[in-house]
């Protein structure tokens, strides 16, 4: 049953959708084919709140609750993967710092966070290292009170305009997180272009020889990076790119509805021909799934249910298919318009084939969701359950 | 603590057979625990005994084993009530 928005949900989901059509979805195109994000949409972002999402107001934030967070990423996703990714990772900062940092980094960095005037992005990925990310090779040496960074990380949404990375780094053998702002000595960056999907969010490689930061950039505990650090951001990576497929799934559907109205083919529309209703029914179905999955996810991680490390895999594993199918359908149906530039839809392809990529591939979370069910299967746990 | 130690067996046993544990034996040496799991344990620890769990409370030993949880649980619920 799909949850009922509250008078609160529904206007902050006006807003959102208000705000996107108006300041994200005419540049879309454009930062696309020029792989580059205005610097305005990030302002007018930071304006509307909408970087400080998951921040409690205590320290400026708007402290959505996991649904709309989710209904802000559908919205948004509708539009531009691009823009949404990069919100994505500055709001995966945010929660890092929010739940595993200590009062001075709370006090010093939300703030500032919330209100855009920094961006933050995520540093765990590296040349050699995706899926396994226990295996980074980045290292972090304590000299004098302070800690040295070497090391690289690549594929970094938004690493060439972000002001506040959160890296993940070798420390003792032991995966361990730290902040490390822009404009430390030893850390240099260049852009990533000629990417398939999400061209426009700025994507970086950074590297640090002997980058030297504080002891106090240090979150959380030596050798708890991954653990608590790095799987509370991917967890909140993991839950918006989900919602942000279902707006690729909806933008695929919308295109696809409202070409298959007007285009006409052998005297009549595109809608009455049978193999197109397939293919409506295919994507409309997909999608009504992936939200009720999304929708079950954050109503776990809104009553901290352990139970939804699973669930936002599950849900991340089927949205993300979702809306490559409906991408691959939307373009079929849009036939050679569907190649062309002239029409967003091969850009929704494009885009839905990164998001099957990235926070948990593909066939990582066919792993993860296997051994679960294995898991549960052996140890007499069943989907209905009563607790004790 | 006795029926703390039940939950936390009882969880557990949700993830991996624990007819066979001990309260003293290292969940983690018996390569029960990946990273994830880790991940929800935490959650689960959290949100059954309305505690926070905080930086300073990530140590590998207070969450190694039963009697290590169960332990940390306590010392938490004490900081509480003499708050």
């Amino acid at each position: 049953m799909e949850t009922k928005l509250t008078e609160r949900q529904q206007l902050d989901v006006a807003d959102f959708e208000r705000f996107a059509r108006a300041e994200i979805a005419p540049g879309a195109e454009s930062a696309d084919r020029e792989e580059r994000l205005q610097i305005e949409v990030i302002h007018k972002l930071a304006r509307s709140g909408l970087l400080g999402s998951i921040v409690p107001a205590k320290w400026g934030g708007r402290g959505l609750d996991w649904f709309t967070y989710g209904l802000l990423h559908e919205t948004i996703g509708k539009f531009c993967s691009s823009v949404r990714s990069m919100i994505t990772v500055h709001d995966m900062v945010s929660l890092a710092i929010l739940k595993w940092g200590n009062d001075q980094q709370r006090d010093r960095w939300l703030p500032r966070l919330s209100r855009g005037e920094i961006l933050g992005a995520f540093a765990v990925s590296e040349p050699g290292v995706g899926s396994d990310a226990k295996s980074i090779e980045t290292t972090a040496e304590r000299s004098n009170g302070s800690y040295i960074l070497n090391g690289t990380k690549k594929w970094i949404t938004a690493g060439q305009i972000a002001d506040l990375f959160l890296v993940l780094a070798r420390r003792q053998d032991r995966p361990t997180a730290f902040l490390v702002e822009r404009d430390r000595a030893g850390l240099s960056i260049e852009p990533i272009s000629g990417l398939l999907g999400l061209r426009a969010s700025m994507v970086g490689e950074l590297s640090f020889r002997q980058c030297e930061i504080p002891a106090e950039n240090l979150v959380g505990r030596e050798g708890f990076g991954l653990v608590s650090v790095a799987l509370t951001a991917l967890g909140l990576g993991r839950y918006s790119v989900a919602w942000g497929c279902v707006g690729i799934a909806q933008a695929c559907l919308d295109a696809s509805l409202q070409y298959t109205n007007r285009r006409r083919q052998f005297g009549s529309l595109l809608r009455e021909h049978q193999l197109i209703q397939e293919m409506i029914a295919e994507m409309a179905t997909n999608l009504k799934a992936s939200r009720a999955l999304g929708e079950r996810a954050g109503r776990l991680k809104q009553e901290g249910d352990p139970s939804e490390v699973m669930e936002t895999f599950v849900a991340k594993y089927f949205a993300s298919r979702a809306a490559m199918r409906a991408a691959i359908d939307a373009v079929q149906i849009h036939g050679a318009n569907g190649c062309s530039s002239e029409y967003p839809v091969q850009r929704y392809l494009r885009d839905a084939k990164v998001m099957e990529v990235i926070e948990g591939s593909h066939q990582i979370s066919q792993l993860l969701i296997a051994n679960h069910a294995f898991q549960e299967s052996e140890n007499n746990y069943s989907g209905f359950h009563v607790d004790e | 603590m006795d029926n703390s130690k039940h939950k936390i067996r009882a969880f557990l046993s949700r993830f991996f057979q624990t007819a066979e544990l001990k309260e003293e034996d290292d969940i983690f040496a018996l390569g029960f625990v990946n990273s994830l799991f880790a991940m929800q344990l935490i959650t689960w620890v959290e949100k059954e005994f309305s505690i926070q769990i905080e930086d300073e409370d990530l140590e590998v030993t207070n969450f190694s084993t039963i009697a290590a949880i169960a332990n940390l649980i306590a010392r938490k619920n004490c900081h509480a009530q003499g708050a």
